[in-house]
């Protein structure tokens, strides 16, 4: 039993590379989602994976089918996205949600029309976005340098990254830190995000990033308890789907977020914190 | 309020007037025939074919994927007003409907495949379908498709004999449309026609020198099942016969272990697919990259692959320089 579950590590390296890739992002995804999904920001990974288009196409047309010239382009569209979407936030009328989508239609149909003015028989975004059994050295320095600067970042801000998220008028009143802080969180996500579309692609990057935050909703407390529960299912997940993808030939990608996925279904049903299964339940009253 | 409609609307006429004229205009001014092709590889023949009596546009150009291929409405005006259109056909052109719908296009359509015995996905049947064919019956190609109950492999064109059905399909299209020109039609395609016989004798010899245990090769996306059939070599491939499938950890499983057992020397890339999955496969094999295959897409005009013979003179090359040493 335990031979057939790691017989596919021994025997190729690509799978180990995998692998690889898979805890560092495990590591790196989950706690930014666990923010996201505590800030009602959860659909922001995919307006920001449109939104770097327009940055991808600049570099394509300025430099050719470079790989690093389209993606430092993509992370600077991403981040000036979700800056100004976080900016327009927190001094006009409108919220995160409404000031996203405006940002990020608009940088998409920007990138449409950056793109057909070369030619477009050639899918940008489908030579940008790699996958995860294609991992080779540069990626794997990529995802893992994002874990370590994530992680440490997060570490640093955390007491105030958390306060923003339950209030953040306090702390606006009580300290200058808000504004900087969330703004150092959306260069997080966006880092996050571009590195992930490059390494893993989009599927694989955004489903890590929010599927097992949001599955961790149901097993834990606290901000600390829900981070721990995301990381671990996200690992959980992306090993379970390599190993189905290797055993029942499907892809790689769609098979790590179906085994996110199936264990969000499962949270949702037996979750400790409001899991369906235990509201069904008859219980005891209160009584005075 | 009135004035400044009047204007708008006097304007807006003016417009549309001389847009009008300047198509009208456009269409009178040169007697050729209009054609579209799909992609690179139809464009080349057409124009081989038609010489200075057609105008040859293509959809797809040079280094692109017609897999994935988004048409804009500039590709639409230049439909609306061909007489022609080339497509290959067998699934190749996913958008091809919806843009001769959205076009209004009122000329020819030409599936440059008919009469092709197709092939199904991954040739894995064994018998050698591609050199079969010689009264081109749709019909019966139809009916074997469905009988095989499987998708068929679009790349007809990389077997130089199907290349030749193509030559007749688009000879006998342009007479239709253009009895005039049918000498200068016939004359052509007869010479095109030898050239490309000549081509297939040399891809033939070729493949035919190496010794029988290399002839396999490993490249991005099952694009040369009719070019293996028709030449003796072996093709094995992560993607499928579409550019848009992911591959899966099995397949690459597979393909690692093969390349270790077979001893298989090279893997290819192609011009139109990304890199990076069969660079990880080379290295971790140690097989060589044996250089870039011309699959779906000419190379542009500085190229080594700008036209349909070009292309198998460089494929052909690669192979036999990668495989033989």
């Amino acid at each position: 039993m335990i031979d057939t579950l790691v017989q596919p590590f021994v025997e190729f390296a690509f799978m180990r590379r995998a692998l690889v890739g898979s805890l560092a992002i495990s590591l790196t995804a989950p706690p930014i989602g666990v923010f996201l999904v505590l800030r009602r920001m959860s659909l922001m990974g995919d307006a920001i994976g449109h939104a770097i288009l327009p940055g991808a196409a600049i570099g394509y047309l300025l430099a050719g089918l470079s790989l690093f010239a389209m993606s430092l382009g993509g992370f600077a569209a991403g981040l000036a996205v979700a800056l100004a979407a976080g900016l327009v936030a927190r001094s006009t009328v409108l919220r995160e949600d409404a000031s996203l989508a405006g940002f990020y239609l608009v940088s998409l149909a920007l990138g449409v029309l950056l793109v057909s003015m070369r030619g477009n028989s050639v899918d940008l975004l489908h030579v940008l976005f790699g996958t995860v059994l294609a991992l080779d050295d540069g990626a794997l320095l990529l995802i893992a340098s994002i874990a370590t600067v994530s992680l440490a970042t997060l570490a640093v801000i955390y007491r105030p990254l958390v306060l923003e998220c339950f209030d953040t008028q306090f702390l606006r009143s009580v300290s200058p830190l808000s504004s900087p802080t969330h703004l150092l969180f959306l260069v997080l996500v966006v880092l996050n995000l571009v590195a992930g579309f490059q390494a893993l692609g989009t599927l694989m990057a955004v489903g890590i990033m929010l599927l097992p935050a949001v599955s961790a909703r149901f097993w834990a407390e606290d901000v600390g308890g829900m981070i721990c529960v995301a990381v671990a299912s996200a690992f959980v997940s992306s090993v379970t789907g390599l190993l189905v993808s290797y055993y029942a030939n499907v892809p790689t990608g769609p098979a790590v977020i179906l085994a996110c996925g199936a264990f969000y279904l499962l949270s949702m049903l037996v979750g400790v914190r409001g899991g369906l299964l235990w509201r069904l339940m008859p219980r005891k009253h209160l009584e005075a | 309020m009135w004035n400044r409609l009047v204007t708008v609307l006097g304007t807006f006429l003016v417009l549309l007037g001389v847009s009008l004229t300047a198509h009208a205009a456009d269409n009178a001014a040169s007697g050729k025939v209009k054609t579209v092709a799909s992609f690179s590889v139809l464009g080349d023949m057409v124009k081989n074919v038609g010489g200075d009596r057609v105008e040859v546009t293509t959809l797809v150009g040079p280094n692109g994927d017609a897999h994935v291929f988004n048409p804009t409405p500039a590709d639409a005006r230049t439909l609306a007003s061909a007489d022609i259109f080339f497509v290959n056909g067998l699934g190749f052109e996913g958008w091809m409907e919806r843009l001769e719908n959205a076009s209004g296009f009122k000329g020819a359509l030409v599936v440059t495949s008919g009469g092709v015995m197709p092939i199904a996905m991954r040739a894995e049947e064994g018998h050698d379908h591609g050199n079969e064919a010689d009264e081109p019956d749709q019909a019966e190609a139809e009916d074997h498709d469905a009988y095989a109950g499987q998708v068929s492999d679009p790349h007809a064109w990389q077997n130089l004999f199907n290349g030749k059905i193509y030559v007749t399909n688009i000879r006998d299209a342009l007479i239709a449309v253009d009895p005039d020109g049918a000498d200068v039609y016939e004359a052509n395609a007869a010479k095109y026609l030898a050239a490309i016989d000549a081509e297939d004798q040399a891809v033939k010899a070729a493949i035919a020198s190496l010794p029988k245990a290399r002839r396999k090769i490993i490249t991005s996306h099952d694009a040369f099942g009719y070019f293996g059939n028709a030449y003796g070599l072996e093709i094995i491939a992560p993607e499928g016969v579409s550019t848009e499938s992911e591959a899966s950890a099995q397949d690459v499983a597979k393909i690692i272990r093969q390349i270790r057992e077979e001893k298989i020397p090279a893997v290819f890339l192609e011009n139109i697919t990304d890199r990076r999955l069969l660079d990880q496969i080379a290295k971790e094999t140690g097989a060589k990259i044996g250089g870039v295959l011309y699959s779906d897409a000419l190379s542009d005009k500085d190229g080594p692959a700008p036209t349909y013979l070009d292309m198998f003179r460089h494929n052909a090359g690669a192979l036999t320089a990668a495989l033989s040493s």
